[in-house]
């Protein structure tokens, strides 16, 4: 038996969902969600084999919130309208249903999850997606069981954690788990400066640079925050503040 | 050329080597300072009647210029040879012909030449204008027919072919209406009020379908401002990007408010949205799509302040005003 979770803020278009998915031998739907939230919580819930997940949802989007879940399940995207996503799931080799979509075609997809035996790897769309256009001016970061939206303007830095990186904001650290260099790359044109091997920094927060020990300076950010600057990143925040 | 000319036929007269080349040499060079000078004129004005009398009458001047010039500088050149100075002076009338023959069939060329050149210019400007118009339109319908909203729409339609059939008909002929006016209206610069409102609770009707219960909109529009004039198709875009920014940046039920109101020389209508201002970007401004509505109303009325925004605790507004020409 295939327990599968809906989750689309268009109660017709679940309704289309629950009405195939009835028709289908071996596929229970056990939950239906408006929205990413309420997705994550019946995720952890009721540990899902399948969702069906539409892209476009209030506030944090398919993607983000496939990001925010640990292992996730399989998944079958749904969506109307959205060049950039089928573009990316062409290139992955990831099966999605354009709405409006037939029965015939609702099998094919299941029968294609069937065969693969399981979940096609959904993390390097995943990846693509965060440093897309859309969502790249925003992180979504779970604390706890909340769920927070931080817009990049309202990060101060970003610290290496072992496999996790920390970002910082006024209101406290939080974990994410994402490679630095991923960060350095896609914040790039948003004024952050990878300073060290360990802290990408919000040059706009910059108050002054003092020499620190041989090789090496401290940067001071009006936060109050001081973080040490390698030679190497020295010399890119020298160029970033044209000094 | 006319240089040799000159000179073979003052040979031909009598007239010794020296005397003729400085004759020749001087008479063209001033023949040719003047053509220049007049085709230099006509270049920048040609007139639009009366060309020929303007060419005759120039062609006129320039050869009395250039016979005076021509005087004055033999008189200063062979001040004391009175046989070279009397052959000069029988000379005037046949220069005199020459040179009007010369010059009137010059700037004659010329005039076709700049004539010709004047029309490949506006032939040039008319195509450009032709092919911005043509691409505005395109960029127009690309803009108004939001796949997302037509894909998405027919998806609902078909959901509910099986719950509840006569609502999927009922959803079709709104969405064939909505789609028939969508090809119709641009035709038309303005339409009243009241129709524009009509064609958008056509829209909002589909919506509502889509989202269920999450969308509440209120309509108010005063009763005198129904016969005031607006641009097609200019409230649903307004309202459609309401909508979504209010449906997508927050979870809660939402309310979108279109409120008209009348001013003196002004139809005002204000569109309110709920949003979060913890997780909306702040930089952005008036962005979300409204860059192409304010430039609607800038190409139809030259004003760029027609369109504002603002934002007040969770609500976002967008007001629009549109003058009235009475």
């Amino acid at each position: 038996m295939i327990k599968a979770i809906i989750i689309d803020d268009e109660p017709l278009a679940r309704s289309i969902l629950k009405e195939y998915a009835a028709n289908t031998h071996g596929m229970e739907i056990i939950a239906e969600c408006n929205d990413g939230f309420e997705g994550l919580k019946a995720i952890q819930q009721h540990s899902p084999d399948l969702i069906f997940l539409d892209i476009q949802m209030p506030k944090i989007n398919g993607f983000e919130m496939l990001e925010l879940i640990e292992e996730p399940p399989a998944v079958i995207f749904t969506t109307a309208f959205d060049e950039y996503a089928i573009k990316a799931f062409e290139q992955n080799a990831i099966d999605y249903l354009l709405k409006p979509f037939s029965k015939e075609r609702f099998d094919k997809a299941i029968e294609k999850l069937i065969q693969a035996n399981g979940k096609p790897s959904v993390q390097h769309i995943i990846d693509e997606a965060a440093a897309s256009a859309t969502q790249q001016n925003r992180v979504v970061v779970k604390e706890g069981s909340r769920i927070r939206i931080i817009p990049v303007s309202k990060i101060q830095y970003i610290e290496a954690a072992d496999d996790y990186v920390k970002i910082y904001t006024e209101e406290g650290g939080f974990l994410k788990n994402r490679t630095m260099s991923f960060y350095e790359r896609s914040l790039l044109p948003f004024h952050f400066i990878r300073i060290h091997r360990s802290y990408i920094i919000n040059t706009q927060l910059i108050t002054r640079i003092d020499a620190y020990e041989k090789d090496s300076h401290l940067v001071k950010l009006n936060t109050g925050a001081a973080l040490p600057v390698s030679k190497t990143g020295y010399a890119k925040l020298k160029e970033a503040l044209g000094i | 050329m006319c240089i040799l000319l000159q000179y073979l036929i003052y040979d031909q007269l009598g007239i010794d080597r020296y005397h003729a080349i400085i004759d020749a040499v001087l008479s063209n060079l001033i023949l040719a300072w003047l053509c220049f000078l007049l085709a230099n004129i006509m270049k920048y004005y040609l007139p639009r009647n009366e060309k020929y009398w303007y060419i005759l009458v120039s062609s006129l001047v320039v050869c009395f210029l250039w016979l005076l010039l021509l005087q004055i500088g033999l008189y200063l050149i062979f001040p004391a040879n009175d046989a070279y100075l009397q052959f000069v002076q029988n000379s005037w009338s046949i220069r005199f012909g020459a040179g009007f023959l010369l010059v009137s069939s010059l700037s004659m060329f010329s005039m076709l030449y700049y004539n010709q050149q004047e029309q490949k210019d506006a032939q040039a400007r008319k195509d450009e204008t032709e092919k911005l118009s043509r691409e505005a339109e395109l960029f127009k319908l690309r803009q108004q027919l939001q796949p997302h909203f037509l894909f998405n729409s027919l998806n609902s339609i078909s959901a509910l072919t099986i719950s509840d059939p006569e609502k999927a008909r009922h959803m079709i002929q709104q969405l064939s209406e909505f789609l028939r006016g969508m090809l119709k209206k641009d035709e038309q610069s303005v339409i009243p009020l009241e129709e524009e409102i009509h064609y958008l609770q056509l829209y909002l009707d589909i919506e509502k379908v889509r989202f269920g219960h999450r969308l509440q909109t209120t309509i108010n529009v005063d009763e005198d401002a129904k016969a005031y004039v607006i641009p097609p198709l200019l409230l649903q875009p307004l309202v459609e990007n309401a909508i979504k920014f209010g449906l997508y940046d927050t979870i809660d039920d939402v309310v979108i408010t279109i409120n008209a109101h009348k001013t003196d020389h002004h139809l005002l209508i204000r569109i309110t949205n709920p949003f979060d201002p913890e997780t909306s970007m702040p930089a952005k401004g008036t962005g979300f799509g409204l860059t192409s509505i304010a430039r609607r109303l800038y190409l139809i009325y030259s004003r760029a302040d027609l369109l504002k925004t603002g934002k007040e605790e969770r609500v976002f507004t967008t007001e629009i005003l549109i003058p009235q020409s009475t």
